[in-house]
């Protein structure tokens, strides 16, 4: 346990490691590690960044398809509203063209059984006349007798 | 039975003493055995020429384990500082191991120091660490680097002591060191005259300046007593603690040689001591490193103005 020259060499050393580590060591691993701090502080920010990123595209994703899907819903109606509304048009038009062609064979009929009716007239006057010839046994002017014949042809 | 005394006390003496490189004065030392014609410098032999050689020695068991262990310290954390500083990427390994003893020392020294000063991190962690592998040092079996060291040189009565910090010259060599350290800051932050003040005006002090003059000289035996203990006793400490922790080593050491019962006793307790150790060693470097940074804040604190 004596005293000696051990003390000032240690001494001399223990400034040297100092020295060594306060000059190389220390600010290498300090600065490293600071760096690294920062850059996971950045990191994470980041990530939160992202994350509220993703969640703001999300809202706006959904909000489209939202809109999107009204606008369909909305076409679709109006697609629905305007085929429905062809039909009654289509409808309408074939009641029309239904009862037009009705009304022209109404009055097809009717000019048939007119002329059927001019036609009978004409011939009951000829009949009727053919007949009284007969019954008189003569000659009979059919002009002197027209307004008898009329009369008998109007009430056909 | 007083010769089995003898080789024990032998056997302790030879582990507690260093191996000493000094300047022996001329004359017979070692029972006769070595004869010094003229004074010169050489290996000390035995106690006695350790003792001759006074204060002109130097430990160099103590010095050349320091001095590895301080080199393997600076070797292994500059390696890290140059991984560090190049790889921007998640570390790995070793880093991960001193960055995280760099983490606490940091961590203590920002708790204890809160003035700005480049050095006083990076000393505690040289301490730290040096300290710490000093001292675990004494974890290693008492015989396996003496011995060893014995075969190697064939000179089996090789003097050779492992532990650094069981050498009273390096604990107080650190503190001393530190000591320094912190009269230099003291003076650098506070100016001779606020240091003197700092000596002279506490603990003691009363407002009219005829009560001062006869305050000053109690106050300055209280504070210089005050200031001379903290570097003996932070290097006692550390020697102190080491030495009997060593000691209790080499006597479990000398029980493997009494037989199979006592020899398995001393294994158990070789093994429990060890465990123990391990605290201390750790707590040691510790204290150590915490009562240099106290001791910088101290000279950095200027105290309330009188």
């Amino acid at each position: 346990m004596n005293i000696n020259l051990t003390l000032i060499g240690q001494s001399i050393t223990f400034l040297i490691f100092v020295w060594f580590c306060m000059k190389f060591v220390w600010p290498f691993i300090r600065n490293a590690m600071d760096a690294r701090t920062q850059q996971i502080a950045e990191g994470l920010s980041a990530a939160e960044r992202a994350h509220r990123d993703l969640e703001l595209a999300q809202d706006r994703a959904s909000s489209q398809l939202k809109e999107a899907k009204a606008e369909v819903a909305s076409i679709i109606e109006q697609a629905n509203r305007r085929a429905a509304q062809i039909v009654d048009e289509a409808k309408d038009r074939a009641r029309e063209e239904g009862e037009r062609i009705k009304a022209a064979a109404q009055a097809e009929i009717e000019q048939e059984t007119n002329r059927a009716r001019e036609q009978l007239r004409t011939q009951v006057g000829v009949l009727a006349v053919a007949g009284a010839e007969r019954i008189l046994g003569r000659a009979i002017d059919v002009n002197a007798h027209r307004d008898i014949v009329d009369r008998l042809a109007q009430e056909l | 039975m007083s010769a089995e005394a003898q080789t024990s006390s032998g056997y302790i003496l030879h582990h507690l003493t260093n191996m000493t490189y000094g300047k022996l004065p001329a004359g017979s030392y070692c029972d006769g055995e070595h004869v010094m014609e003229q004074a010169g410098w050489t290996l000390a032999h035995c106690k006695e020429e350790t003792s001759a050689m006074g204060f002109s020695a130097v430990h160099v068991d103590s010095m050349g384990w320091s001095i590895f262990l301080g080199v393997l310290f600076c070797w292994l954390f500059r390696r890290v500082a140059v991984k560090a500083a190049a790889n921007k990427g998640a570390p790995t390994g070793l880093q991960n191991a001193v960055e995280m003893i760099i983490e606490f020392v940091d961590g203590t020294v920002s708790d204890i120091f809160h003035h700005r000063n480049r050095l006083v991190a990076p000393m505690a962690l040289t301490i730290f660490v040096w300290i710490f592998m000093m001292n675990l040092m004494d974890l290693l079996p008492v015989d396996w680097l003496p011995h060893a060291a014995g075969i190697i040189t064939g000179n089996p009565h090789l003097f050779l002591k492992v532990v650094p910090t069981t050498d009273p010259n390096v604990t107080l060599g650190m503190s001393f060191t530190v000591f320094g350290l912190m009269l230099f800051f003291s003076i650098k932050e506070k100016g001779v005259v606020g240091f003197v003040k700092e000596l002279t005006l506490h603990p003691f002090h009363a407002p009219k300046w005829y009560f001062n003059v006869f305050l000053i000289p109690i106050n300055l035996v209280l504070e210089t007593v005050s200031l001379i203990a903290k570097p003996i006793s932070l290097g006692l400490r550390l020697f102190g603690n080491m030495y009997a922790g060593e000691m209790i080593f080499i006597l479990i050491a000398i029980m493997f040689g009494a037989g199979v019962l006592l020899g398995s006793l001393a294994g158990v307790l070789q093994w429990a001591w060890a465990v123990f150790h391990i605290l201390i060693i750790t707590l040691q470097a510790f204290v150590f490193m915490v009562l240099t940074i106290v001791y910088m804040a101290m000279a950095h604190d200027v105290s309330e103005e009188h």
